[in-house]
């Protein structure tokens, strides 16, 4: 299927007088899909644009932070919005509104993005002008996580309303996040059962050791330390492609 | 049901193994789906009905090797079972740990029939690659 990455097929044992032959194939199921999401990673890395998966069940406040992200950051890193809201165009129309150039992602199926819907999408901004290029995933906790879109990190959101047990019952995607935002903490005095430190040694209890950020994007409270997040994650990316054997992107 | 958009995957692969075999049938396939994966065998298996139906692997069979949830531990370098939601190591309790098995999803095998005693390869379709 492809020659660079060693997962050809490899011939089996064959037992020709029946016409019949066990195959050995030993590869990932995602196969298509991981290929594709290396080549949006060879355009993300091309351009020195970090790319973010912001992943959570819906409601949880994904367009709303990205609002508040753009308001906040004010040009400061030029971010561009990859929108998985696959059923209305009221995500991007908001995204829209902030002046961040959006790209609304209008096939495929209705509970996550893929690495080819994002690949059509990224060709239609200008990664040349961006330092962070988020994709807002499906609300849906189940699977997204399962599909690689080539992104640099994963962002979980945990809403105060959710419980703090979320990642007890969603742990692949709990344990695929590179950062977890408890998000709309602004309405703890209301939920006092939600314990954020319980919700931290969920996540732990996972194997990961991902930062866990409190924020609110009504109050723009924790958002200062979310923004230096991603100055960090920028930061990094340039620095780790500077080095001689970065590759570079088409 | 991304176990649906897994399994048409799963078609593609299993027909281009086959096609580059010279086979006619697909009679068995078999998976090692961990628990971490994100899939539900069940539900995988239900889908596959449904991917299968019309392809050389209609008739096919589908083996799920569930994989064991093991974790290696970084501070007493311990391996043991957890569960997917305790990925604690079992020896001395730290969280520090690394998945050594459970989130597998992976094509391992699949039996052809009707082979071609002399196989073309050239029928390895290179589609999608841009
Ligand atoms: N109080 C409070 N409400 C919030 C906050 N963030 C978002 N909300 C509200 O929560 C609701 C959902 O927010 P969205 O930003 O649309 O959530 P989303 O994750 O993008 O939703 P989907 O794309 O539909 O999955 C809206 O009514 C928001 O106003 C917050 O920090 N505090
Ligand atoms: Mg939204
Ligand atoms: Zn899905
Ligand atoms: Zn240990
Ligand atoms: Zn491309």
């Amino acid at each position: 299927m492809c020659d660079t990455c060693g997962c050809n097929v490899t011939p089996g044992n064959r037992d020709l007088a029946e016409g019949r032959q066990a195959t050995q194939v030993l590869g990932s199921l995602l196969k298509v899909n991981d290929h594709q999401a290396s080549h949006n990673r060879v355009h993300f890395n091309g351009h020195g644009v970090l790319s973010v998966n912001l992943m959570s069940s819906p409601g949880a406040g994904k367009t709303a932070l990205l609002e508040a992200t753009a308001e906040l950051l004010d040009g400061d890193l030029r971010i561009g919005v990859i929108e998985g809201d696959l059923e209305t165009e009221n995500d991007a129309d908001r995204i829209r509104a902030c002046g961040v150039p959006v790209v609304q992602i209008c096939t495929g199926t209705a509970c996550h993005l893929d690495a080819h819907m994002v690949h059509d999408a990224l060709h239609e901004l200008d990664l040349g002008s961006l330092d962070v290029l988020f994709v807002e995933n499906v609300g849906n906790l189940v699977c997204p996580a399962s599909f690689d879109l080539g992104q640099h990190h994963n962002v979980a959101l945990l809403s105060t309303p959710e419980g703090d047990d979320k990642p007890a019952k969603y742990p692949v995607m709990f344990r695929s996040a590179d950062l977890v935002l408890l998000t709309k903490r602004d309405l703890a005095p209301y939920m006092p059962e939600f314990d954020a430190t319980k919700a931290a040694n969920y996540v732990r209890q996972l194997g990961n050791a991902a930062p866990i950020l409190e924020v609110s994007s009504k109050t723009g409270g924790g958002l200062g330390d979310w923004t230096d997040w991603l100055r960090r994650g920028v930061t990094e990316l340039r620095t780790n492609l500077a080095v001689p054997s970065a590759s570079l992107g088409s | 049901m991304h176990e649906l958009a897994i399994c048409q995957a799963l078609i593609d692969q299993v027909t281009t193994v086959a096609r580059s075999n010279g086979a006619q049938r697909v009679s068995n396939i078999t998976l090692d789906v961990g628990p971490l994966s994100g899939v539900v065998p069940e539900l995988l298996a239900n889908a596959f009905t449904v991917a299968a139906a019309g392809t050389l692997a209609e008739a096919a069979g589908l083996t799920i090797n569930p994989a064991p949830v093991r974790v290696w531990c970084k501070s007493c370098q311990a391996e043991s079972d957890a569960k997917v939601n305790r990925l604690v190591c079992a020896a001395c309790g730290d969280w520090r740990t690394v998945l050594r098995s459970g989130d597998e999803l992976l094509l391992r095998s699949v039996v052809l029939e009707e082979v071609d005693p002399a196989p073309t390869l050239q029928d390895s379709e290179e589609k999608r690659h841009v």
